[in-house]
């Protein structure tokens, strides 16, 4: 067996992921005609959900807002070797600290009450996530484990904060007092009437900046290029020494802030107040878009974005297409994880053998 | 005195009656944990079984077919896991959770494409369910003090699937630790490379690993939906998959101990129902919350090594790569 040559830059970057991805769409595909749907009337009709008018594209803002946080808060523990599948919980608890400072100081005007939403949502976020961190370095708890049990943990406290403490006396629903008006994040419909009633925000340029900054961090940074050594070679950055603890404990804490601002974006903007489970698997999400975007914040956005299209545009399926529910979403999301994630390289040596022979045959 | 005996004899019975999915995930998991493979999917596997089960029953009529259809989702869901996992080298828990995310997205779509009854089966009459089995001289002991509530409710008047959890138990410690197959299987799962070189297929053995995982696992999905309920509900494997892998844990991934670890959480997932607006002197009314938390709680107390520890098989999430 002659070992062949890798395949080049472009292909490798852009073309096996594209592919992949395209892989995961037609067996999501295949899927619906087999219910006896057509797939293509279906993404039509996403297309348009998604993007054909202004409250559309809004709301594909929205949730792409959502998914590029949750996105990052995997993508980066990913950098460093590990798996964090508690975005969801990280959320989740950020949304006690974005409530809690939002209630505290109620009515204070947004311009100053925005930073503070965001600092709460990062530092009750990580909080969750710190505690996952310190057992995975000082105590070797395998982090996967941990960040699972911690969503279930984060569920119940949650769960008791909201429906005995926070709930508001002669509230039926199960969630805490609204935040006012003038302290929620303002909607972009408010500035640009284009987007109508949707519930993007003004969060979404946090997350813009978030990925910058993580490009940033990752890339040019002394702790990325540390946090990168562990996640290829946790020996050889012992040997340059690279504390392994260190490096653990404050990646996954910058992770759970991250995680923590899908709580700025719901309920400090969205929602303006804390609604039981309002994550609503917007964490899990992230693993699809971290994968699917190979941890890169530019790939993380474009798939947050695609993620943001497909949920904007299932909601209008379910109107157009009764035959469709929305749950499809979640299959194709899992297509994606298992043909990006699990199974990225199973196409890999066919394109290797494909490379090959136009080399050869380009040099005879 | 003896009403609380009898309430205890209730909790009991209900404790098991919540014990044997978990059991039998928790041992599913153990197989394949045992040969190097990471599980996270059984949470999928509990769920899709469940709802393959459910969907068979429905439309055969027959309790047996739903249980093949439940084993048959579970193969092919192991199967997946490991084209990706053994044949692709790629990563197991990523895998995994694909699989969970694949199995909810799969049996929502898929049942209210097919049922319109908002992603549930058809409820299942008693004749397509597996019904409660009366052990001989129950109903004639049940009136003999101790003994007489002890027998006639809780050991007897079970399905045939809790008594074969059970006797899953002590079947899975004579394969694993008293057979030519078990021992390769442990093998596997700590050296795989010693294998190789003594000439067996690393693959091959993680393989039937995997097919055992999934007819255990099989069998628990089908109890959910066509023992325990008459049906199918959405997501109603309910994080069950999750508690079974941290009771795997907990029982350092032996049979014996993953039994007790099943009771115990089955146990507080029992309490959990009868303490609702029971008030305590004292502490007043314990939350439901509290309790709900304890299992996850105590698991990760045993992973940070606070109590005893917990280590996995050595090669567990690795693929093989064989040399050439």
């Amino acid at each position: 067996m002659s070992a062949r040559a890798p395949l080049p830059r472009w292909a490798d970057v852009a073309l096996l992921p594209v592919l992949n991805v395209v892989l995961a769409f037609l067996i999501g595909g295949l899927i619906v005609l087999a219910v006896g749907q057509n797939p293509l009337q279906a993404v039509g009709v996403m297309l348009y959900g998604a993007f054909g008018y202004g409250a559309g594209v809004g709301y594909t803002l929205y949730y792409t807002t959502d998914f590029i946080f949750a996105g990052l808060a995997v993508a980066l523990a990913y950098h460093a070797g590990m798996f964090n599948i508690g975005g969801e919980g990280q959320a989740y608890i950020g949304g006690l600290g974005v409530i809690l400072v939002a209630l505290a100081l109620n009515g204070l005007h947004w311009a100053l009450m925005f930073p503070l939403m965001i600092l709460f949502g990062a530092l009750f976020g990580a909080f969750w996530a710190y505690i996952p961190g310190v057992l995975q370095a000082k105590r070797g708890s395998h982090i996967v484990i941990t960040t699972i049990l911690f969503n279930f943990i984060a569920t119940s406290v949650m769960s008791y904060i909201i429906t005995r403490i926070l709930k508001p006396e002669g509230v039926n629903s199960d969630e805490s007092a609204p935040i006012e008006a003038i302290s929620r994040i303002p909607r972009l419909g408010e500035f640009f009437s284009y987007f109508g009633r949707s519930p993007a925000n003004l969060s979404v340029l946090v997350a813009v900046l978030a990925l910058v900054l993580c490009y940033w961090l990752i890339w040019h940074s002394k702790f990325g290029y540390a946090m990168r050594a562990l996640g290829q070679n946790p020996t050889a950055a012992r040997y340059a020494g690279i504390s392994g603890t260190r490096m653990i404990i404050i990646t996954m804490a910058l992770c759970g802030a991250l995680a923590g601002m899908v709580a700025v974006n719901n309920v400090g903007g969205v929602q303006g107040r804390l609604i039981l489970n309002f994550v609503n698997g917007a964490g899990f999400v992230g693993i699809a878009v971290a994968f699917m975007g190979r941890g890169h914040p530019i790939g993380v956005a474009l798939s947050a974005l695609l993620f943001g299209a497909l949920y904007q545009g299932g909601q209008e399926l379910a109107f157009s297409m009764p035959g469709i529910t929305k749950e499809m979403i979640v299959t194709i999301q899992a297509l994606v994880i298992l043909f990006t994630g699990a199974m990225g390289d199973m196409l890999r040596i066919p394109l290797m053998r494909l490379f090959d022979r136009r080399a050869t045959a380009g040099g005879q | 005195m003896m009403q609380y005996y009898t309430d205890l004899i209730l909790i009991l019975d209900s404790t098991v009656r919540l014990a044997v999915p978990l059991l039998l995930a928790c041992l599913a998991g153990l197989y394949s944990e045992r040969s190097g493979i990471v599980d996270i999917g059984l949470e999928g596997k509990l769920l899709g079984s469940a709802f393959g089960a459910a969907t068979v029953a429905a439309v055969t009529g027959s309790a047996w077919l739903g249980l093949l259809a439940g084993i048959g989702v579970a193969l092919c869901f192991s199967a997946v896991h490991g084209l990706a996992s053994i044949n692709l080298k790629g990563d197991q828990t990523i895998s995994g959770v694909a699989l969970n995310f694949l199995a909810a997205g799969l049996t929502t779509f898929l049942g209210q494409s097919w049922f319109h009854r908002g992603g549930m089966t058809p409820q299942l009459g008693n004749g397509e369910r597996f019904t409660p089995i009366t052990l001989p001289f129950a109903p004639q002991l049940a009136d003999v003090p101790i003994i007489g509530g002890l027998y006639s409710e809780l050991i007897s008047g079970h399905n045939i699937i809790t008594y074969f959890a059970f006797i899953a138990v002590p079947l899975t410690a004579f394969i694993l630790f008293k057979t030519r197959f078990g021992l390769r299987l442990r093998a596997v799962g700590e050296n795989p490379k010693a294998l190789d070189t003594a000439g067996m297929s690393v693959t091959r053995l993680r393989y039937q690993a995997l097919v055992i995982t999934a007819i255990l696992v099989g069998i628990g999905g089908t109890y959910l939906s066509v023992a325990q309920s008459s049906g199918f509900n959405n997501n109603m494997s309910a994080g069950r998959g999750y508690i079974a892998l941290a009771a795997l844990i907990f029982a350092k991934w032996r049979p014996w101990p993953a039994l007790l670890v099943c009771l115990l959480f089955g146990f507080l997932d029992a309490l959990q129902f009868r303490l609702q607006g029971i008030d305590f002197p004292l502490i007043g009314q314990v939350p439901v919350q509290a309790i709900q938390v304890l299992p996850y709680l105590l698991t990760i107390i045993l992973l940070a090594g606070f109590i005893g520890r917990a280590v996995a098989p050595k090669a567990s999430g690795q693929p093989y790569t064989k040399e050439r």
